[in-house]
């Protein structure tokens, strides 16, 4: 039991926190529909940075944005859409194929096979990235999609994690597809997959994050607009001087709309997977 | 489970498009890496002068440079800094929720927004409120009665770590904050009553009961937190390019400067291994750590 004042403690904490968060999100939304620029650079000096009245609300700097031609905001947007798209299905379809087989059939140096993976798991990105621009140099791939693509399909930690959930699944379910007839194939196409979904989000939701933001790897492998992804565009965008700050916000709340709408519409999963992502190491 | 003789024929197929896509992405940068410390590999190769085998030279250099030792001790100030602040406000936030707070999955779903914004955005968000006009200055005006003077914040040799320091962690705790909740909610409420009827303080139970049932997360958090923290590279990129005078410099950033800037692939490679071994032995500890509860478990 709590008494009333421990009570009203906790909300006025739980408010304060809440201003502390959502501070930089409404000075974000904020300045992108201020038309004016001075009018912004004066609002960062006090409380009104944070706010913009409806009546005064503007789509000038979006306008600006989106007509920007030596800043295609949509071709980005696309091109990141396209490349975690095809990391997601593809690493999906990839990486439970190998857990499948890891967790539920029975094969010599199967068990090897797994602490490898498990062992794969900590090799950071970021120490392999100039030996796989050279390999990227060596095959023409720089400045592709598939440079920023192919090589983060297969990933560990979403073969460990769906080898987390195969290795619980109740054996009969192999057993009943043998004996109605099923291939291996068929029993994890048909049966397994469909029940694992939650972890299926999971993986889902872990590598759209991280490649949604994916910066390094672009600003080494990508030349010009043709392929960059919409990460590094911003970054691009914001160190072109001088900030046009109505411009870089409004870019900011467009790169961020879609992960924001898919967050609130699977909130659940979102936290489910940071949670499983905790267990990593 | 019965044998099945075609298994291995399915199993190894079914392997296969992975182990290929991770020995050819994984294995073989990783392989290239450690031969690459001891040559002199450039990016651009120079078709008069051939790759040659130098030794331990790259290591040397790395260590007998200030560039290299600097970078390695700006990200372990960042790592330092970050790390208890962030899993503090994790584990506070994760306490605030876990109570009888009103509308309190409002509050998880609203604190847990940062995480999902991307680090370029919050760098540039953040870049208004560190400006000299910006809002942070303004509040110390306020605070200080107009006594102190306005700071430039990300150009200062003192301010700029620890501005990168709260952006990050903002934008970073809600990870550590659904982490703890998850274990906190798997305290045994009899324990906190148990407590109670001692007449144990409220900072009794954190201390007593809290703090050590959570040991297995703080183990869990302190260490992930650690590993991402030592990876610091966009925020640093976007908002000082390692300055003021070097003084947010890190790892990452001295891998992507000497590899991809300045080409010299053989000292890249070589501090990129360096920096494996880091977080191969952070992981170590922490596989370390975790065995000795289940042991005593």
């Amino acid at each position: 039991m709590k008494t009333r004042g421990e009570h009203l403690l906790l909300v006025i904490i739980a408010v304060v926190v809440l201003a502390f968060v959502l501070a930089p999100l409404f000075l974000m939304f904020a300045t992108a529909f201020k038309a004016d620029e001075n009018q912004i650079l004066r609002d960062f000096g006090n409380a009104n940075a944070f706010w913009v009245w409806p009546s005064e609300m503007s789509l000038e700097n979006f306008r600006q944005v989106l007509g920007n031609d030596t800043f295609p905001v949509l071709r980005y947007m696309a091109n990141s859409v396209l490349i975690v798209v095809s990391i997601v299905v593809l690493g999906i379809l990839v990486n439970s194929l190998a857990a499948y087989a890891l967790a539920r059939l029975v094969f010599p140096g199967r068990n090897i096979l797994v602490i490898a993976v498990i062992a794969l798991i900590i090799v950071p990105m970021e120490s392999l990235a100039v030996p796989l621009l050279l390999m990227m140099n060596q095959v023409g791939w720089v400045d592709t999609y598939q440079a920023q693509i192919v090589p983060f399909i297969a990933h560990p930690f979403s073969i460990f994690l769906f080898y987390q959930f195969f290795a619980v699944l109740p054996k009969d379910l192999d057993e009943a597809a043998y004996v109605d007839g099923a291939s291996r194939l068929q029993t994890y196409w048909k049966i397994v997959m469909p029940l694992s979904l939650p972890t299926i989000a999971t993986v889902a939701i872990l590598q759209s994050l991280e490649y949604w933001n994916a910066f390094l790897w672009p600003l080494m492998v990508t030349r010009g607009s043709d392929v960059r992804p919409i990460s590094l565009a911003l970054a691009q965008f914001f160190g072109t001087p001088p900030p046009i700050w109505g411009d870089v916000m409004a870019f900011s709340v467009l790169m961020s709309l879609p992960i924001l709408v898919i967050y609130i519409a699977f909130q659940r999963w979102f936290i489910q997977s940071a949670i499983g992502s905790g267990v990593k190491g | 489970m019965s044998f099945r003789k075609s298994d291995n024929a399915s199993a190894w197929s079914m392997l296969a498009p992975a182990f290929l896509l991770i020995g050819l992405f994984i294995v073989v940068p990783f392989a290239l890496s450690v031969i690459f410390a001891f040559t002199d590999q450039r990016l651009v190769p120079n078709p008069n002068i051939t790759t040659k085998f130098v030794g331990v030279r790259n290591f040397e250099r790395l260590f007998d440079g200030d560039t290299f030792s600097n970078a390695f001790l700006r990200t372990a100030t960042f790592v330092i800094l970050v790390v208890p602040l962030q899993c503090a406000m994790g584990l506070g936030a994760a306490m605030l929720i876990n109570t009888t707070l009103p509308v309190r999955n409002v509050f998880r779903g609203i604190y847990f927004l940062p995480t999902v914004i991307s680090m370029v955005v919050v760098s540039v968000v953040w870049a208004s409120l560190f400006q000299m006009e910006g809002f942070f200055n303004a509040a110390l005006r306020a605070a200080s009665f107009g006594l102190l003077e306005p700071v430039d914040w990300l150009a200062n040799p003192w301010t700029a770590m620890p501005s990168l320091v709260l952006m990050s962690a903002w934008q970073g705790f809600p990870f550590q904050m659904v982490v703890y909740l998850a274990g906190l909610q798997g305290i045994s409420k009899d324990l906190y009553e148990a407590a109670r009827i001692d007449g144990a303080t409220r900072w009794q139970e954190f201390r007593h009961i809290t703090i050590p049932a959570l040991r297995n997360t703080h183990i869990l958090v302190v260490m992930t937190t650690t590993i991402l923290a030592f990876k610091l590279f966009t925020q640093v990129q976007l908002l000082t390019q390692g300055g003021p005078r070097g003084v947010t410099d890190t790892l990452v950033r001295y891998i992507y400067m000497t590899g991809f800037r300045e080409g010299k692939v053989g000292l890249a490679a070589a501090a990129a291994v360096l920096f494996f071994l880091l977080v191969f032995a952070i992981s170590l500890v922490q596989r370390r750590l975790l065995k000795e509860e289940r042991a005593i478990q």
